[in-house]
């Protein structure tokens, strides 16, 4: 969720229950405005917590003008100081794919695993988070453009979806570069817009029924929220500007989904 | 000759251009002035038997459409359009100015002038099919602004013609939006006939011809929407200047297409909104409802009565103290909450309730609230004993009277075990559900101990309707409803905790520990308490004890031997004699008394089942105390030392680091008894059955030799 419009989010992200207690909000409004002024970020976004049997982690992101490029992450444990999350490699990220548990809390912790291979929490958490923005992060159809140059820009024109589009898998997308947008038949693309549509829809996820869209307050609110990722909450409020997503819960990839469902 | 003319010209166009003229029209008036007139003139020969059919100059206005567009654009029947004009062939010659027409095309056709001018200006009929009212006050200004401009970068024509034109305000559609090119004809037309007023202007030079080709072309209709170019720059400029957005050439695109939905969306005002809206305004009344609920009653009196005894909770105080934890919906839903439970508390005898939590589903979410029923209100419904674990015995006295008895099934399906009674063990409380607040509360039926111990076993998200079948395997006995009590029922024993000494045993008898019934039921509130530390509550766990009884593997809380029972029903019973193989003896289980400290708790895989936080780091004096649990992701309980509470937001499901796994279905069962009769033997090898053969006849020889010998016998006898 943006930065700017924190409090509001949070109350409109609140219907999972799980959010910011009021001191750390206040720390997040301050600390996130300073973040942006010292890294130069063009938007900040609160992505999550991840939450420790220790402590919990506050997780952060930087954009760049180009709404696509690679995000820089920030994490903190006490949503003051932040610190840069160290680019990961191929190989960390295959490491910790395989240390599976909660984390604890503590980003110095090493994780043993049975080849003998020390997985350090921080790696690990960064992993994890880039794994699940890059699973699970949403946006609505309509609120980026892609310019004829390349970058992608925040569509100020934007006004919300409407309701019946709100309530569809369709108009969302997955916030990331498109990976089976060059799947699609001649005739399907034929539809799409591409200044609007150059991203993956979420209806042909696997496994199908992965989401689970609702509308909260009395239609007033379209909730999203990721089964295959529990804490993954998704909300916007249609026909208004307002959307935003956050991620609150261990870091933990439901993988008894297809028994659930 | 067109210098000589053009001084007069300017005067008169000044005039004329003082109210509403468009400096277009001046401008492709003025590009004979510029293009040779050599040129021009075969062009306007050309012109003359095409405009031939157009108003002359003695009527020049006389209404004619221009049936001919050789430009497309369906320009059909006649009306009372000014002169119409006609699209000339498109040129070839480019005209540097053309380009700057095109700028000027927006608040030509937007103008719209209703005021006919007949003096000078020739205030152009705006032939737009999409009226927006906002064209008009902005392009007069613009028009005006950028006709300014233009008198002076160009001399705008002026012609007899003009006024013409003037008297055809009317709204036409299409066709006049030709009147561009019309009046630029007639304006040539005008200077052909009536070389009085500005003299022979002369003929549409190359220059003007360009520029009213791209003016044809720019209102050329698109064949695939209608619309045409020209109008949708307008609109845009339109919209741009009036609501002056920043960067907007950055955005331009995206105006563009807005203008262009916003063509559309009209029309469908409405039909679509009503049907979107309406689920918002019913729920929306649904929640009014509950506002007004306390308004309807009341009285002084009924204020005083609610005041007495309130079997409500303070919801908003535990949201208050949940939120420093960072867990609880927010406070206007909270407050919905509230009142909801209110509506529950008036509408039925409770004697206390809680709100116990939230579990999300897949369509829709539910809130649950915990009750207590007074004394003897409990209601009782009539519940079909559904006892329908034990499998059908029957199956086997069905061919008995054949002669190859059938095997029968010695599987015995296993005893049933009862539910706990109303109030007692795993059905203590009552628990009801809403899907919202303001929708009406829906009470759980009680658990039974089957749908625990299945609960247990599967993994199903819910998905907001009571009804929806669970279809798992092992089968779960019953819906959704049941489903989600056996959760809720597990969800309580695992978690509900509260600080040592909050609760103490409610009669002396208790101290005694006897094995009979497993435990202690019952507790009370200890009116000493005192508080403990909220430092010490995070520090140790041993500082929380669990307040609801642990559920046994068999489902209940309070052991239930099934043995007993057994020996009874087995006097009906029709069964054989081989169900002896059921064990005597059952182990009876044990669990965790009440009030056990959750220091006791077992670990998962190395992860302690609990977390215990300080609600905040900065202000540790007014802190509170913060119980997350592992086990039951969502599962939550706050204290502040003297108060405490649990909530529990979340799935509905237990953590396990493992995944899950079905269990496998019971090995299918032996049809038979193995036996003599029918185990398979292998057929004899050729060795054994010679052998078998060679034993059988020497038995029979053996056999004949005794018989000779007898008959020998008898014969000496008779000898």
């Amino acid at each position: 969720m943006d930065a700017d419009s924190l409090l509001l989010s949070l109350e409109l992200a609140s219907g999972s229950g799980q959010g910011l207690s009021p001191d750390r909000r206040a720390s997040l409004l301050t600390s996130l405005m300073l973040v942006k002024r010292d890294y130069r970020y063009d938007r900040v976004l609160f992505w999550g917590r991840i939450l420790g049997l220790v402590a919990d982690y506050y997780i952060a992101q930087g954009l760049s003008e180009d709404q696509l490029a690679p995000r820089k992450t920030l994490y903190s444990l006490n949503c003051t100081e932040w610190s840069l999350l160290p680019p990961a490699t191929e190989e960390m990220v295959a490491q910790s794919s395989v240390v599976k548990g909660r984390f604890m809390g503590d980003p110095s912790y090493e994780y043993e695993h049975t080849e003998l291979q020390k997985v350090n929490e921080g790696d690990k958490v960064f992993e994890e988070e880039i794994v699940i923005d890059k699973a699970v992060a949403i946006i609505p159809r309509g609120a980026l453009f892609k310019t004829p140059f390349g970058p992608t820009h925040v569509n100020r024109t934007f006004e919300g979806l409407s309701l019946s589009e709100a309530k569809k898998l369709s108009s969302y997308f997955h916030f990331r570069e498109p990976v089976e947008l060059k799947n699609k038949t001649l005739l399907e693309k034929a539809d799409l817009d591409p200044s609007l549509d150059f991203m993956d829809s979420l209806e042909h996820d696997i496994p199908k029924g992965s989401w689970s869209i609702q509308m909260e307050r009395g239609n007033a609110l379209v909730v999203l929220r990721s089964l295959l990722w529990p804490g993954l909450t998704f909300y916007h409020a249609p026909r208004t500007k307002h959307y935003g997503y956050i991620y609150v819960g261990t870091g933990e990839k439901n993988m008894d989904l297809p028994f659930m469902l | 000759m067109e210098d000589s003319t053009s001084p007069k010209q300017e005067k008169e166009n000044q005039e004329k251009l003082g109210e509403a003229r468009r400096s277009w029209e001046g401008k492709t008036a003025a590009s004979p002035q510029y293009s040779e007139p050599e040129s021009s003139e075969p062009l306007e020969a050309k012109q003359g038997p095409e405009t031939g059919r157009q108003s002359r100059s003695s009527r020049p206005w006389s209404p004619q459409s221009r049936a001919r567009t050789p430009l497309g654009g369906p320009a059909g029947p006649e009306t009372s359009s000014p002169a119409p004009l006609s699209r000339r062939e498109p040129s070839s010659t480019p005209s540097p100015p053309a380009p700057a027409r095109q700028d000027l095309a927006a608040p030509p056709q937007s103008h719209r002038t209703t005021s006919a001018i007949p003096e000078a200006g020739t205030p152009y009929p705006d032939p737009l099919e999409q009226s927006s009212d906002k064209r008009e006050s902005v392009p007069l200004h613009t028009s005006q602004s950028e006709r300014n401009t233009f008198q002076q970068s160009q001399q705008p024509k002026p012609h007899p013609c003009g006024p013409r034109d003037v008297s055809y305000n009317n709204a036409k559609q299409k066709e006049l939006r030709f009147d561009v090119f019309q009046e630029a004809d007639s304006n040539s037309d005008c200077d052909l006939q009536l070389p009085a007023p500005g003299g022979s202007e002369g003929a549409p030079s190359m220059l003007e011809t360009a520029i009213q080709n791209a003016k044809a072309y720019l209102l050329k209709t698109s064949s695939k929407s209608g619309f045409n170019l020209y109008d949708h720059l307008s609109n845009m400029l339109t919209k741009i200047l009036n609501e002056r957005p920043e960067n907007a050439v950055d955005i331009f695109e995206n105006i563009s297409q807005d203008v262009k939905m916003a063509h559309f969306s009209k029309k469908f005002d409405a039909l679509h909104n009503e049907n979107e809206m309406l689920p918002t305004y019913e729920i929306a009344e649904k929640q009014k409802a509950l506002f007004l609920q306390g308004h309807l009653e009341g009285v002084d009196q009924e204020l005083e009565d609610e005041i007495a005894e309130n079997a409500l909770p303070n919801v908003m105080e535990s949201a208050f103290y949940f939120e420093q934890a960072g867990v609880g919906l927010g406070t206007d839903e909270t407050y919905r909450i509230f009142l909801a439970l209110k509506q529950l508390t008036d509408t039925h005898p409770i004697q206390r309730c809680r709100f116990w939590g939230k579990i999300l589903g897949l369509e829709m979410n539910y809130i649950v609230a915990e009750v207590e029923f007074r004394e003897g209100e409990d209601e009782e419904e009539v519940e079909e004993e559904d006892v329908a674990e034990e499998r059908d015995n029957g199956e086997s006295e069905a061919d008995e009277d054949e002669e190859d008895e059938l095997p029968k099934s010695f599987y015995k399906a296993p005893q049933a075990i009862p539910k706990e009674e109303s109030r007692t063990g795993a059905n203590k409380y009552v628990y009801f559900v809403c899907n919202e607040p303001g929708r009406p509360w829906v009470k759980l039926p009680p658990v039974i101990p089957a749908q625990i111990v299945i609960a247990r076993k599967i993994k199903k998200f819910f998905t907001g309707r009571l009804d929806a079948p669970v279809i798992s395997y092992p089968p779960f006995p019953g819906n959704e409803s049941n489903y989600l009590r056996a959760q809720i029922a597990r969800i309580s024993a695992g978690t509900h905790v509260s600080p040592l000494g909050f609760y103490q045993f409610g009669e002396e008898e208790g101290e005694e520990e006897e094995e009979v019934e497993g435990g202690q039921n019952s507790f009370e509130e200890n009116p000493d308490f005192e508080g403990i530390q909220v430092i010490d509550l995070v520090e140790s766990l041993s500082n929380w004890v669990h307040h609801v009884q642990h559920i046994l593997s068999q489902g209940r809380c309070n052991w239930f031997n099934s043995i007993q029972k057994n020996e009874e029903e087995e006097e009906e019973g029709e069964e054989e004699d081989e169900e002896k193989e059921e064990p005597d003896y059952i182990e009876q289980e044990v669990g965790p008394p009440l009030l056990t400290p959750i220091s006791e708790d077992l670990e998962i895989q190395n992860i302690p089942p609990w977390t215990t936080r300080l609600s905040s780091n900065l202000i540790p004096q007014y802190a509170i105390a913060v119980l997350q649990s592992n086990l039951w992701p969502g599962a939550c309980a706050f204290s502040n030392g003297k108060k405490f509470e649990n909530f529990y937001i979340g799935w509905g499901h237990k953590y396990s680091p493992d995944n899950y796994t079905p269990p496998v279905p019971p090995p299918v069962y032996q049809e038979y008894p193995s036996g003599p009769e029918i185990t398979e033997m292998d057929d004899p090898s050729v060795e054994e059955e010679q052998a078998f053969r060679a034993a059988q006849e020497a038995v029979l020889l053996a056999a004949e030799n005794e018989e000779s010998e007898e008959d020998e016998d008898e014969e000496d006898d008779y000898d």
